[in-house]
């Protein structure tokens, strides 16, 4: 480090005006192409809002206004079933009745029951993976992790069978239970996390004579909050957004979730002119829970992205 | 100059990125904690035997089957593959899957390290990292819902704005030779700021003073990128590329909920194929062969991609 800062000293004596220029220059332009990058991402939000908030009807006089246009509610009132179906027509929607209470309660239920006991089954699993000794230990673990090699596609065929042979089509039991006790790379994830766990308390533990459902309880779980809750997140977010195995297993309206009901909202809507403020506001509804999830904990999240990708 | 400057770093770098994965595994040999083991693992045992292992087997017995869902499977052999292999349709999914899966990785991977760079560069802002994540934690359905809307024909800003600057409009889910590209560029926006977190997660393991000495060298910005950022990104990136390309060839939610693998064939993608024949045609054994061909194909490439790009040795380790 000596040696390298003592030559860039004298560069920046010999010539400091240019030097300094062109790297001003340079990282202008750098944020410049930052900023292009950031709006193409965050401008659509915006155009989702926009829309949202205009009538459908006022859409077709004014597509290119940068505010919304005939400023209402009516969309979300359409969408949350607050408005009358002679309201809704007014403003160009359907006049239909959407069913978004009871989709959104169905997508808290599947995701949260989901992520729970996945985040939980795989906890306990990952333990004895990082923590206990026995035979074949490392041989199921790498049988776990070749799992992540096969596309979903190829075992939820197997599984919609099952499923159906079960007489689950349509109930929660039958969305829920693939995804409720394990997944490879929930359990490679919360072993990484145990294994770099201190022993010294456990060892402790063990001598003061906790057995290891004890230690697992009050040592690692409590010293494990951080990425559990990292991993809850990211698996709540991920079961938020499924949209296949629901589609074949869930299509019912008592177990319908808001991914399917939108995508059966964009494809009952006459091909001509769809309701467009509707299905923005519909949109803006859905993904809402999860942005606010995602705002409340935004560091975990980006931070955990590196680790999460490079399995 | 510059890559004299790497070799002299190389024996300071931190390896510890992947130890952790070693340690639990070298302790000395002790009593065996079976019993115990076994109440911990159970539940995420039986998952794995009914919910993975026992649906793959079974997917590999199904493609070797006639079943329409509705009687029980009759053996057939290889009957499904030689049908396969003589299907227009298929070959058609495939290209059509290949040609999504080029654009699609191509100008993600790309936008993908000029965001992580310039992140790199500029910022370690986790308000602008947050940012950059957004549109991945929407759903793939609503992203594509809200592309629908943009790119309309009639409506969308896009034509808007196309037909201002004296253009004529695009009808871009409408089109045969526009759908592809389109669903393509749609999947760019969601996953764009994903996988440069990945890539900017790859580029923070790369020492500062790498940076330091190669300007101290007289070299820019520029010369830094390709001499030392992408050699030294290679085996990151090999990871990344196997992670993004085994997701882009299974393209599902967005076309489902635009195109329908229309107009005509033309957004007719591997995965959509298999859904309509298992699903809409009842041709569940058929569609179980489609899962097979596509498990070889992700598997291949996965291989080939770490092969080509040497993930296994790193320039910096």
């Amino acid at each position: 480090m000596a040696t390298a800062t003592a030559p860039s000293r004298v560069a920046a004596a010999t010539e400091p005006e240019i030097t300094r220029k062109r790297i001003n220059l340079g990282r202008v332009a750098a944020w410049a192409a930052m900023i292009i990058l950031i709006l193409i991402t965050l401008f659509p939000f915006y155009w989702m809002l926009r829309t949202a908030f205009s009538t459908t009807k006022s859409l077709f006089s004014d597509p290119a206004s940068l505010l919304p246009v005939d400023f209402t509610t009516g969309a979300f009132q359409r969408v949350l079933g607050l408005a009358t179906p002679a309201e809704a027509q007014a403003e160009g929607g359907s006049g239909a009745a959407v069913n978004f209470w009871l989709y959104l309660r169905n997508s808290v239920v599947f995701a949260t029951l989901a992520t729970a006991g996945q985040v939980f089954f795989c906890a306990l699993a990952a333990y004895a993976f990082a923590r206990l000794r026995w035979p074949g230990r490392d041989i199921v673990f790498f049988l776990f992790l070749t799992a992540l090699m096969v596309p979903p596609i190829f075992t939820m065929l197997p599984n919609f069978i099952l499923i159906k042979n079960l007489g689950l089509i349509n109930t929660f039991p039958g969305l829920i239970l693939p995804y409720f006790l394990m997944t490879p790379f929930a359990i490679f994830f919360l072993r990484q996390f145990f294994l770099g766990i201190s022993r010294e308390i456990e060892e402790a533990a063990k001598l003061d004579g906790a057995g290891h459902w004890r230690i697992f309880f009050r040592i690692v779980l409590p010293m494990s909050t951080a990425p559990m809750v990292t991993l809850f997140i990211l698996t709540f977010i991920n079961m938020w957004n499924e949209y296949f195995w629901p589609l074949l297993v869930g299509g019912g309206e008592n177990v319908r979730v808001l991914t399917l009901a939108i995508g059966i909202f964009r494809s009952q809507t006459p091909q001509g002119s769809p309701d467009w403020a509707g299905l923005m506001a519909a949109v803006l509804v859905a993904a809402l829970p999860i942005l606010i999830l995602f705002f409340a904990f935004a560091k975990k999240v980006v931070n955990s992205i590196g680790f999460s990708g490079l399995k | 100059m510059s890559t004299g400057a790497i070799e002299t770093v190389e024996p300071v770098v931190p390896s510890d990125f992947k130890p952790g994965a070693v340690r639990g595994t070298d302790k000395p040999p002790g009593r065996s904690e079976i019993g115990i083991a076994l109440i911990f693992i159970l539940p995420a045992l039986i998952g794995f035997l009914v919910f993975y292992l026992y649906p793959f087997i079974r997917g590999f017995y199904f493609s070797l089957t006639r079943y329409n869902l509705l009687g029980t499977p009759t053996f057939i052999g290889l009957d499904n593959f030689t049908r396969l292999f003589q299907d227009p349709l298929f070959w058609n999914a495939i290209l059509v899957t290949v040609e999504y899966v080029v654009i699609n990785i191509v100008l993600q991977t790309i936008l993908a390290v000029a965001i992580a760079v310039l992140m790199h560069r500029l910022t370690q802002s986790t308000v602008i990292r947050g940012l950059i994540l957004l549109p991945f934690l929407i759903s793939n359905v609503i992203a594509a819902m809200l592309w629908f809307w943009m790119l309309d024909y009639q409506i969308g800003l896009v034509n808007g704005f196309i037909a201002a600057i004296g253009f004529d409009k695009i009808p871009f889910f409408g089109d045969s030779a526009w759908a592809i590209p389109t669903i393509a560029i749609v999947n760019v926006w969601r996953h764009m700021g994903y996988t440069a977190l990945l890539v900017f997660a790859g580029l923070q393991m790369i020492p500062n003073y790498v940076y330091e000495a190669a300007a101290v060298d007289g070299s820019t910005e520029w010369k830094s990128f390709w001499r030392i950022t992408m050699p030294l990104l290679r085996p990151v990136l090999a990871l990344v590329l196997v992670i993004t390309v085994t997701g882009s060839f299974q393209v599902f939610d967005t076309v489902a909920v635009t195109t329908r693998g229309g107009p005509g064939n033309a957004s007719r993608v591997i995965q959509y194929y298999i859904y309509q024949k298992g699903f809409t045609e009842g041709q569940f054994g058929y569609a179980s062969a489609l899962c097979v061909i596509l498990f070889i194909i992700l598997a291949t490439v996965a291989v080939i991609q770490l092969r080509m790009l040497r993930a296994g040795e790193s320039d910096l380790a």
